[in-house]
């Protein structure tokens, strides 16, 4: 199984290290012909808005969009939760997204840099013990519809918000597990999401 | 399936992490809510809000200082990316107030007069990250022993001319290299030369690497320049002056964005560098007297 890692922008060695360390054949994708080969995709953490420009410009965007519809695995972390949800609140004007999850996701709801954090939570799936999350300029889901799970919460201004959720094929997260140096999410993502669906073709 | 610690703030991971996210990126200088949005719009992954970029500074003169709240406020409102500002080096009340204003990054620049000729701000006690210019391994450690998160490398800011931003990049990544080839009982010399710690000399020399994202910044006025930059080893780029600066902001902006991504592919910043109209004037660092040079403030 091949995973790539969409390489416009963010910290794409961070999961390439964490996909590698977790035994699969990982690489960096920022052209048509990379993305087409690929079983699975990592979008990273970055700026959503950055990222989704360049796909577009280079014209990777409907390419993206269309494998996700068809099945592909993806797993993305908070830029790449916002650029995997069908809606954004706060978004910058015209702030596209490729879609597919069912989910409303709030832009920077924690605040600013000040507010980001870390701290250690339970996930759904994974068993042995908290996970540590690390929360940067973070998104979190607000709306979330029927078909999507929720494996991840916390608790903020009173209230606890989804912070990670799957939808068939499709995981994201809030949080940033690799630059935590926990790489269990990436082997949820890899033995769990990319299993069945890579398998069953 | 909740949080089960308490969140914990500005920490190490945290600060160094936000740093991280803006890898293969441009951080773009701006003056007003007009540039920030032409800079959003274009795909900077954060900008720099100052009353005056560094052409200008140069050119004009006089004491610069950290800009007025209400100019980096109305550009907080107006963009959703990243906001940064930059704070006089050794100026902790600055940087006490950029922090109250919840700016996402502060830069303790040498593009403002420096405040304090001998001591950096001690950047453990904020919240907020901070990133600092360099010019060698040795001034990079020192800052990030001070707690920088980010550094950048240091180029003549203002001049559109790359040629310290190329010679800074290549000194630090060969000073990374040498530690890289020595012995663990060669270190202790080594520290002592580049007068900087030894467990973040150990560090580097291990990891081959700095601990935290290396950016470039000064005199970077072209897709061409950017590209460079990547291709020596930066994890992202700062362009300042360069882009409103220039004859067509916009479409140079998005090229630099573009050029930084596709830094390895000679076709794509060809096609982005054509009918971009005139880059900024600039001027040769050799032109300016060694006094007046910014990349020399700092130590």
């Amino acid at each position: 199984m091949k995973i790539g890692v969409l390489a416009l922008q963010g910290d794409v060695a961070e999961h390439l290290q964490a996909l590698i360390a977790v035994g699969v054949d990982a690489y960096p994708v920022k052209t048509a012909a990379e993305i087409v080969g690929i079983d699975a995709m990592v979008i990273p953490g970055g700026e959503s808005t950055t990222i989704a420009k360049l796909a577009r410009s280079f014209d990777l965007f409907d390419l993206i969009q269309g494998r996700i519809r068809s099945g592909m695995p993806v797993y993305g972390s908070c830029a790449g939760m916002i650029l995997l949800a069908d809606e954004v609140t706060d978004a910058a004007k015209g702030q596209e997204t490729f879609g597919g999850l069912a989910v409303t996701v709030r832009r920077n709801a924690f605040g600013r840099q000040v507010d980001s954090f870390e701290t250690d939570l339970h996930f759904q799936g994974i068993s042995d013990g908290a996970i540590k999350a690390i929360f940067i300029r973070a998104p979190w889901v607000e709306q979330i519809g029927p078909e999507v799970s929720v494996l991840a919460e916390v608790a903020a201004f009173g209230h606890n918000h989804a912070v990670a959720v799957r939808q068939g094929n499709l995981l994201a997260t809030s949080f940033h597990p690799e630059i935590s140096g926990d790489n269990r999410v990436h082997r949820y993502f890899v033995e769990e999401v990319c299993r069945d669906l890579v398998s069953g073709k | 399936m909740s949080d089960v610690t308490p969140h914990v703030v500005g920490t190490a991971r945290v600060k160094r992490g936000m740093a991280e996210m803006l890898k293969g990126g441009v951080i773009m200088d701006v003056i007003n809510v007009e540039q920030a949005k032409i800079a959003e719009d274009s795909g900077a992954v954060a900008i720099m809000a100052l009353e005056r970029v560094p052409a200008d500074i140069r050119a004009q003169g006089g004491v610069s200082r950290m800009s007025d709240p209400d100019m980096i406020e109305k550009i907080q409102a107006a963009v959703s990316i990243p906001v940064m500002a930059k704070a006089r080096i050794g100026h902790f009340v600055e940087a006490q107030i950029l922090e109250s204003l919840g700016v996402d990054y502060i830069d303790e620049s040498e593009v403002l007069t420096p405040a304090d000729y001998e001591n950096h701000i001690d950047k453990w006690k904020f919240t907020i990250p901070f990133v600092c210019g360099a010019t060698n391994l040795g001034e990079a450690l020192r800052r990030i022993n001070e707690g920088a998160a980010m550094i950048r490398s240091k180029g003549e800011a203002g001049t559109g001319d790359v040629s310290n931003a190329t010679t800074h990049m290549r000194k630090i990544s060969q000073e990374i290299r040498r530690l890289s080839s020595m012995r663990e009982d060669e270190l202790y010399v080594a520290a002592k030369e580049l007068q900087a710690p030894f467990e973040l000399v150990k560090e580097v020399a291990a990891t081959g690497k700095l601990p935290v994202v290396l950016f470039t910044a000064g005199g970077i006025a072209t897709p061409a320049d950017a590209a460079m930059m990547m291709q020596l080893g930066a994890d992202g780029v700062f362009v300042g002056s360069g882009i409103f600066k220039s004859g067509d902001p916009a479409k140079r902006a998005a090229a630099c964005v573009k050029a930084v991504t596709y830094f390895n592919d000679a076709k794509v910043v060809a096609d982005v560098s054509r009918g971009l109209g005139d880059a900024m004037v600039g001027i040769s660092v050799a032109e300016i007297p060694v006094p007046h040079r910014l990349a020399e403030r700092g130590w």
